[in-house]
């Protein structure tokens, strides 16, 4: 059964995957992105990966085709004619195909046991986990705690990209100027946006402190709560979304988090232990592995957030000056 | 707890059979307006048939409470999607099947006077 619904959901992914090669219309491609990401979600589901699966619904399907149809609006909606010859391209996209096969080939078997990926470390995680770091959810313990370094990498990352994208599109001072926008004729649209925008926000905030006993965690609430604000000037317009979270407190939010994560590392370090080694931080060594998975998934959720927005309101502000000339 | 399966089974079949139909339509319906009510009596109809026959199932605990929020949040966003829309096509000057048959002075009025909303 499994087997099966797994063959159909890549079937489904493979037929999106055509799909999005041969359409012309940008709009259509980023739309198929968009199922491409739940489809592949579904499969995670399917595999029991289910954080996984939460943080590809959540940010491939919906921050990112937001972000893209936000850079559609900026550049046009369809693709431009390729006037090179394409047998280079095919040749290399070729070869590169042929040489990922080929090394599939090597790959120990599907869901086996006694793969090395499962006996490495994983059995340490699975055993000892309960009683080093005492959460329910072990993706949490692996994710925040054995591997936290990795984490406050992946952070500086999100953080590095939202450097990336304002030095690109530009930080830009004048929010004052910003056109009226929104959808001011959809009456229905701003009923139910005011009536869910609580309900997203909350639910982020679940994810966020309930990442510790079930699926979720910072990079999942991050993204929700983004999506609740992103949504909130897609239908009330930009400068109703400056009035509430103004960019220039976005960007000061966005080290913030980074930092949150930091300062737990500096204080187990302080304290006499190795740098984000949560179990000096309390009397008791789960008590401590609890205090920092709480403070540094905080951060991480700090970060996500104010990175999503800022980098939406940069391209959002990029659009309404591209219309206003 | 079997008059349960049973009707969570009927209700399971009734929420397939009327994705299959909307999923049909969305292909065979001819016009754009058409389509969006084929794609939306998916989203809310057998969304709602669905969850309840899923709900059935359940042991009457929090997984009922989460499906019956989901059922909530689906039955509040989709039919809100659809009517975003339609009324978006509707602004951005697509005219029914209807006024494209017949299109008399009214209806061309109507719709040029939409035709500023979006873009």
């Amino acid at each position: 059964m499994y087997i099966l619904i797994d063959v159909v959901l890549l079937a489904m992914l493979a037929l999106t995957a055509l799909r999005v090669i041969f359409l012309k219309d940008l709009f259509a491609v980023v739309m198929l992105f968009g199922i491409y990401s739940f489809i592949s979600a579904l499969i995670f589901v399917n595999l029991d990966a289910v954080d996984v699966a939460f943080t590809e619904a959540s940010v491939g399907a919906g921050i990112s085709t937001v972000l893209m149809l936000g850079t559609l609006a900026l550049t046009g909606r369809t693709e431009k004619e390729n006037k090179h010859s394409q047998l280079l391209p095919l040749l290399v996209v070729t070869i590169t195909g042929a040489a990922l096969i080929y090394g599939t080939l090597d790959m120990p078997p599907f869901g086996d046991p006694n793969n090395p990926i499962h006996q490495h470390v994983a059995p340490r995680y699975i055993e000892q986990s309960p009683q080093e770091v005492g959460l329910p959810n072990m993706v949490t313990s692996v994710l925040a705690s054995y591997r936290g370094f990795d984490t406050f990498g992946e952070t500086v990352v999100v953080f590095a990209a939202a450097v990336g994208v304002l030095s690109l599109l530009g930080v830009g001072r004048r929010e004052k100027e910003a056109a009226e926008s929104g959808l001011k004729s959809h009456r229905v649209l701003h009923v139910v946006a005011k009536l869910l925008i609580p309900l997203i926000i909350l639910f982020a905030l679940y994810v966020q402190f309930h990442g510790d006993f079930g699926p979720g965690g910072g990079f999942q609430a991050g993204v929700i709560a983004a999506a609740a604000f992103i949504l909130y000037s897609l239908v009330f317009g930009l400068p109703s979304a400056f009035e509430v979270v103004s960019s220039r407190f976005v960007k000061v939010l966005a080290p913030v988090g980074v930092l949150i994560y930091a300062s737990v590392g500096l204080v187990s370090m302080l304290k006499g232990g190795n740098f984000l080694d949560y179990n000096v931080l309390a009397q008791d060594p789960i008590h401590g592995q609890h205090y920092g998975i709480i403070i540094i998934e905080l951060g991480v959720g700090i970060t996500v957030f104010a990175v999503m927005l800022s980098i939406f309101y940069a391209f959002a502000r990029q659009t309404e000056k591209a219309n206003i000339q | 707890m079997e008059i349960l399966e049973i009707v969570s089974a009927i209700l399971l079949v009734a929420g397939i059979f009327f994705g299959l139909t909307g999923a049909i339509g969305l292909f065979r319906f001819p016009d754009f307006f058409t389509r969006v009510h084929a794609a939306s009596v998916t989203d809310s109809f057998a969304a709602i048939l669905i969850i309840a026959g899923l709900m059935l199932l359940t042991n009457f605990d929090i997984n009922t409470a989460k499906l019956l929020f989901i059922l909530i949040f689906l039955l509040l966003t989709s039919p809100t999607a659809s009517h975003a829309l339609a009324k978006s096509a509707r602004h951005g000057g697509l005219i029914t099947m209807a006024e494209t048959k017949a299109p008399s002075p009214a209806v061309a009025g109507k719709t040029a006077s939409n035709d500023d909303g979006v873009n």
